[in-house]
């Protein structure tokens, strides 16, 4: 008995390989945004691997935080490397989520029977969220430092046990050196292992279902005489050959932010992170990274706090009901041109409240916010209207592909 | 082919935009100092920050010997001209001379850390003030500035540069020409942006061949999709 054989007859993983890999059929027609899972998935070991080598010299203490994570830039061999990856690395995994939600949007992916995908990956977003935020409280610079108090305060304002919440999540009346004892088990283990968790399941719930394709036609209900869809290929070889390809583009754009623009305009590295946090010395407007901040627009565009986060909050989570505010029988948005270009100013709007965020607290940008929240709320209340009357397309039988 | 495109262009339209928008900023209008960025500039500042800057102001994350490292300066260059006589040796944080208990008793509060002050204040803003320094005889120090309103640190570059009142009236020259004045100053702004990020050195040496490589892997890769896709009907 030869040792392959040996091996395979004990372990799971050849058929797993067969299930996931080799024998997965993918629509042929992907585009340029199907890139976008893939990279994810090579994004977060990345940061896994840069976020070990950080971990490896930070000191979670108030007294020693911001010095430990200097220490890495400027006496740790190839500190500024592991650094600026993993600093970097996190602006990037936000690029790539929001073009993969945005994809899943265009296409119709959150549709049935893939509402459990969706709903699994909006969790997933949800979780890097509450891990980015956690990361960046850790080098108790001064935006750390109020950023960490504004989002933490957030919390007084649930019912009844709101102070007690704050209290338990700070360790104490204020941001302090216990907050980052807790931030930091919540960053390195709980909130990272959920995320992997999410992500097994992510792709597990998409390989039961089978993928969506730009067309949003099933290709499953066209299956050869072989039993597998005419219009799928294996996974393994042809898009493991092609996301290779997609890793060598990626991680070029990602070495040469790392090595010529590692704060990227101060955009990935805000300038308030380089100077120690002082409760004396409160920052004249806290805004959060880029890529929370058209959450931080809307919940500013109302003056009163409570009503400011009740918004806030709707705006996270309505996404979770989408599959089931969208009502056309048709899927992808290239049938559907209303929806479309509901779409396109959804998503239009949603960068200009990105920049919105980063703003200060100016009365001239109050309209404009609050013109924004209204269309991203407007969206999906008229989505299940529009989506049940808008004329549509008749979609091909066959996905569209043209040979290369 | 051509959507893609069309799709890159409206990515780094919608980039850019939001880069312009995280800029803005709403004190008084900045100076931007004009210089290459090499080591000449950057090590003729730090011969100019060790003689003025270092008897109040730490650099802590810096140490001497980035100097010769990164820079290429001899020992006996950074020992001769930057290295303060407070017994350090090379090895050790730039630290400066002051105590930190006295200066707060001077100062009221210690002189802050400049290891990242061109990351937090921008570089133009370091420039502009060095600059704005005037004299006001209703402070203590008897100096104010236009960018930092009511500072406690006095202009000591005044020899170099020479005095004026509020209105930029001229009260007493300096020894250095107005045009070399603003090149010294660019000189320090040039060695505190390099003392805010070293790995720049690094970083520009070993950037190409990463790239490199990895262009290479990419190349690589595109031949061999293209091979397993040609079979893709």
């Amino acid at each position: 008995m030869s040792f392959k054989e040996w091996f395979v007859k004990r372990s799971p993983l050849p058929e797993m390989w067969r299930e996931h890999m080799a024998e997965y059929y993918a629509p042929k027609n992907f585009n340029i945004f199907y890139y976008a899972g893939s990279l994810l998935l090579l994004m977060v070991v990345l940061q896994f691997l840069s976020g070990f080598l950080v971990l490896a010299h930070y000191i979670p203490t108030a007294e020693g935080a911001y010095d430990s994570v200097y220490g890495i830039m400027y006496d740790v061999h190839y500190g500024w490397l592991m650094q600026y990856m993993h600093v970097d690395g996190v602006s990037l995994i936000f690029v790539l989520l929001y073009v993969h939600m945005a994809r899943g949007m265009l296409y119709g992916s959150y549709r049935s029977p893939r509402e459990l995908v969706w709903i699994i990956g909006y969790t997933t977003y949800l979780a890097f969220m509450a891990e980015a935020f956690f990361g960046y409280v850790l080098p108790y610079s001064n935006l750390s430092y109020w950023a960490g108090t504004v989002i933490t305060s957030l919390l007084k304002s649930i019912p009844f046990i709101g102070g007690w919440v704050t209290t338990l999540v700070r360790g104490g009346p204020g941001m302090s050196g216990d907050t980052l004892g807790r931030f930091m088990a919540l960053h390195v283990t709980l909130v990272f292992l959920v995320i992997v968790g999410l992500i097994v399941f992510h792709i597990l719930y998409l390989h039961k279902v089978g993928s969506n394709n730009p067309d949003g036609i099933e290709i499953k209900a066209n299956k050869g005489p072989d039993g597998h869809p005419v219009d799928g290929i294996p996974f393994h070889p042809y898009y493991s050959v092609k996301d290779l390809f997609g890793f060598g583009v990626w991680l070029i754009i990602f070495g040469a932010i790392i090595f010529y623009a590692p704060t990227f305009h101060h955009i990935f590295l805000e300038r308030t992170m380089s100077t120690p946090a002082n409760p004396l010395k409160s920052l004249p407007d806290v805004t959060p990274p880029w890529y929370l901040s058209p959450f931080y627009a809307m919940l500013r565009s109302i003056p009163n706090k409570n009503a400011g986060i009740i918004l806030m909050v709707f705006a996270v989570l309505i996404p979770f009901v989408l599959p089931w505010l969208d009502r056309n029988p048709v899927k992808s948005t290239r049938y559907r041109p209303i929806t479309r270009i509901m779409l396109l100013i959804f998503f239009i709007n949603f960068f200009v409240l990105a920049y919105l965020g980063e703003q200060p607290p100016l009365p001239k940008y109050f309209f404009m916010e609050r013109l924004g929240a209204f269309i991203y709320v407007a969206f999906f209340i008229l989505l299940p209207f529009v989506s049940k009357f808008e004329p549509t397309r008749t979609p091909p039988a066959r996905v569209r592909f043209h040979a290369h | 082919m051509k959507r893609y495109v069309v799709w890159a262009g409206m990515a780094l339209g919608l980039l850019a935009g939001s880069a312009s928008g995280a800029f803005a900023d709403n004190g008084p209008q900045l100076l931007t100092p004009h210089y290459t960025y090499n080591a000449k500039t950057i090590i003729s500042g730090a011969r100019l920050f060790a003689t003025n800057c270092m008897a109040c102001h730490s650099i802590k994350f810096m140490r001497y010997e980035f100097l010769t490292h990164d820079l290429g300066m001899s020992k006996s260059d950074v020992h001769k001209y930057v290295m303060l006589p407070t017994g350090s040796t090379f090895k050790d944080n730039m630290i400066s001379a002051m105590p930190t208990g006295m200066a707060h008793k001077w100062f009221g509060l210690p002189p802050p850390d400049l290891s990242q002050m061109v990351r937090y204040k921008s570089q133009d803003w370091i420039y502009t003030y060095l600059l704005s320094f005037y004299r006001d005889p209703k402070r203590p120090s008897g100096w104010n500035n236009h960018v930092f309103p009511n500072v406690a640190m006095p202009d000591v570059l005044a020899p170099y540069g020479g005095i004026v009142n509020e209105h930029g009236k001229l009260l007493r020259a300096g020894d250095e020409s107005p045009q070399k004045f603003k090149e010294q100053v660019t000189d320090i702004v040039a060695f505190l942006r390099f003392v805010s990020d070293p790995s720049v050195v690094q970083r520009h040496d070993k950037g190409p061949w990463v790239l490199g490589l990895l262009a290479f892997f990419t190349i690589v890769a595109y031949f061999l999709k293209k091979e397993y896709w040609k079979e893709v009907k």
